[in-house]
């Protein structure tokens, strides 16, 4: 969920208030930051912090992010590659569909011998 | 009021309404796009990042394709829709390359089959502006707008950002308002609440295939995220003993034992077998499920995590809008519907199939759609100005038919989450259990139809409980008429599969539903 949005590094743009996806955030008043009004509704999908061109925003996942030893505001943005942090941000990409499938054939060989060793009298016991 | 003017409507901001209203500007439509959220991060594709049915144009591979994938469709689907959506999707993917960062295969060439959530939606997004598609964002559509003659001609909706109400009078309009996950928690899932489906059968359509929504994705107990780094999981009880769970190539048996095994406590796993290659590449390829853990203070490939089954209801289940023609028009003239709206048995049967097909559907389907409601608007240009009283048909959320009083919503969604989505009465139907959650739907339902009135900008959440319950109901009532099982619907009490049922289950209407069978066009190819 939501839980900070920096003022101290916050320029007001709204843009994330213009692009979460479930109207969680209300718009920047008064030279204060957008106020995350509707918390509730947040789908902790770290797209506004993807957005956020000065890294203000800290989606946590259960933990503060003062509780976590290496401090992730902006790991979104440098993970995803996006404004020049990485050159090409998807040259790995196309490994996904063989890694599911050799995931798929791990945990399948897995169970068959888990069921052969099953009809093995002496585990029964 | 703000009133839009244009050829067509989407409605939606994920693959789907993307697609449709790219296709339909390059008609030189003149193209609205209304999305509840931002077209760019709203819609399940979104914090993903799919994979689509590619398969090079020639015949002979794409013949084998469609006949691998139409043994498991249980003789529901269409190898002409099939082939179809290969071709569209095979064409359409290369366009976005002005916008996209595609990379290298690991062969020499270009991988396109795949496509990260984010710069997918940000390039259909940025595609869809350069063809001079307008995008309204955060501007939730409550109803539909229907002509005299019945024919739908504009949607009404509220402005969340500027809190005020919209409308546009349009010539024709497509719902891509994807499929409904009830709220559970599934990844990106929060807007998809079945209002498309909702504000259709208000106007008339009819829903087909809504008993095809058993349909479940595993992911940390806090945190639904993309599925890769799961696949080679091992499972474990509270005692720390390992579980036999089947792998993926056995979906029906893997659900059932997980279900087992949550029945009698909470269930871990770990990545320790997960592929070597793995680790390597999971940050860049999906950076937010390395945040799940890392935030969390984890360690994702050493530590031991609880793990739960996330809903997909019709999402990665099948059913949706019935669809008449290749052009995705719904039975009411001016009316569409793509991607996870509509059904997907076309091309999935009863089963869903390892993904791939359902991002092609969303595409081909916005795509179809997008020249069909194009050609529709044609025919209704010069009548568009005449300004025509156009009739709202948005009915319970936003009209009770009783007197208003409080209603809660959350309780509603509960009753419709436990009904649908409860393991034990998803994966195991009965006549018994069917007929139980149909009458606490029903209680659900009378309460919101009599009395629930959101205003504002709580007519918004007002709709989606109407439209949550509203969807359980079908697809509970479709799981009952089909006395059969077939595909990802199980029956106990009718266990095996009835040539009799080898028909899609139609069912419509809100207070009272109805429903019938309609066989099939693939029934002769097949058989
Ligand atoms: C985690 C996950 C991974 C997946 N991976 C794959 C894969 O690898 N391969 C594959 O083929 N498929 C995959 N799928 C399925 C695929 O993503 C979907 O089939 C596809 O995204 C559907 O697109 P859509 O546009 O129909 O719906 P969505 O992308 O869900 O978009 C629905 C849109 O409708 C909008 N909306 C809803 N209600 C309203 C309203 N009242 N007014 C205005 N707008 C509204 C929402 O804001 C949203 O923008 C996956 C699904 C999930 C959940
Ligand atoms: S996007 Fe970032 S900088 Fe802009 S208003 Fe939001 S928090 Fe502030
Ligand atoms: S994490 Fe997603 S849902 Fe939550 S505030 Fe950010 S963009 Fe909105």
């Amino acid at each position: 969920m939501i839980t900070e949005i920096l003022s101290e590094r916050c320029n007001n743009c709204n843009t994330c208030v213009a692009v979460c996806p479930d109207h969680v955030l209300d718009l920047a008043k008064n030279d204060q930051p957008p106020a995350i009004a509707r918390p509730d509704q947040c789908q902790t999908c770290f797209l506004c912090e993807l957005y956020c061109p000065e890294d203000a925003i800290y989606v946590a996942v259960v933990v503060p992010r003062s509780e976590l030893q290496n401090d992730p505001m902006g790991n979104i943005r440098r993970d995803y590659g996006w404004d020049g942090h990485k050159e090409e941000p998807l040259k790995n990409f196309w490994q996904l569909g063989g890694l599911l499938r050799e995931g798929v054939m791990i945990s399948s060989a897995r169970y068959a011998l888990q069921q052969s060793d099953d009809k093995k009298p002496e585990k029964k016991i | 009021m703000n009133e839009i003017i244009a050829d067509v409507l989407v409605i939606g901001g994920g693959m789907a309404a993307g697609w449709a209203a790219i296709s339909a500007a390059k008609t030189g439509a003149r193209v609205v796009i209304a999305d509840k959220g931002f077209m760019g991060t709203s819609g399940v594709t979104a914090p993903a990042g799919p994979n689509h049915w590619w398969v090079p144009p020639e015949p002979g591979l794409r013949k084998a394709a469609v006949e691998r994938r139409l043994e498991s469709t249980f003789g529901l689907a269409d190898p002409v829709w099939m082939e179809r959506i290969i071709d569209i999707t095979w064409q359409s993917i290369p366009e976005i390359a002005p916008w996209y960062p595609f990379s290298g295969d690991g062969k020499n060439g270009t991988f396109r089959s795949g496509l990260r959530g984010p710069e997918y939606l940000r390039a259909l997004r940025q595609y869809a502006t350069k063809l001079g598609v307008i995008i309204l964002d955060q501007h939730p559509v409550l109803e539909l707008l229907a002509r005299q003659d019945g024919s739908i001609g504009g949607a009404a909706g509220y402005d969340r950002l500027n809190d005020r109400p919209w409308n546009a009078r349009t010539g024709a309009v497509i719902l891509a308002t994807g499929g409904c996950a009830f709220r559970s928690g599934l990844l990106g899932s929060y807007n998809n609440t079945g209002d498309g489906y909702l504000m259709g059968v208000e106007a008339g359509a009819e829903l087909s295939g809504m008993e095809f929504c058993v349909s479940y994705s595993i992911s940390p107990a806090w945190l639904s995220t993309r599925t890769l780094p799961y696949t080679g999981a091992r499972y474990f009880n509270a005692e720390g003993q390992l579980l036999s769970i089947p792998g993926w190539d056995k979906p029906r048996e893997y659900l059932c034992k997980l279900a087992d095994a949550f029945r009698t406590g909470p269930v871990y796993a770990d990545l320790h077998e997960a592929p070597v290659g793995l680790p390597a590449v999971i940050r860049e390829i999906q950076p937010a499920t390395v945040a799940a853990f890392e935030r969390r203070g984890l360690d994702m490939f050493q530590d031991r995590f609880e793990v739960k089954l996330f809903g997909e209801g019709t999402i990665r289940g099948i059913g949706g809008l019935r669809i008449i023609d290749d052009v995705c028009a719904t039975a009411v003239p001016g009316l569409f519907a793509a991607g996870d709206a509509a059904t997907r048995e076309h091309i999935a049967g009863a089963t869903s199939g390892g993904g791939a097909q359902n991002a092609a559907w969303a595409l081909s389907s916005g795509v179809l759609s997008g020249t069909g409601a194009a050609r529709e608007a044609k025919k209704r240009r010069k009548a568009l100005n005449q300004s025509e009283k156009l009739n709202p048909l948005g009915g319970p959320g936003l009209r009770p038919s009783d007197t208003i009083k409080t209603v809660d919503n959350k309780a509603a969604i509960q009753t419709a989450q436990n009904e649908i989505l409860d393991l034990d009465k998803a994966l195991w139907r009965n006549e018994t259990k069917l007929s139980s959650s149909a009458s606490l739907l029903d209680a659900a339902w009378s309460e919101i139809r009599n009395n629930l009135q959101g205003r504002n900008l709580d007519a918004v959440s007002a709709r989606e409980t109407a439209a949550m319950v509203a969807t359980a109901r079908w697809c509970n009532a479709s799981a009952l008429v089909r006395k059969e099982s077939r595909g990802m619907h199980v029956r106990e009490d009718y266990s095996q599969q009835s040539p009799e049922y080898q028909s899609h289950i139609i069912t419509g209407g809100l207070d009272k539903i109805t429903s019938y069978l309609e066989k099939p066009r693939v029934a002769e190819v097949v058989s």
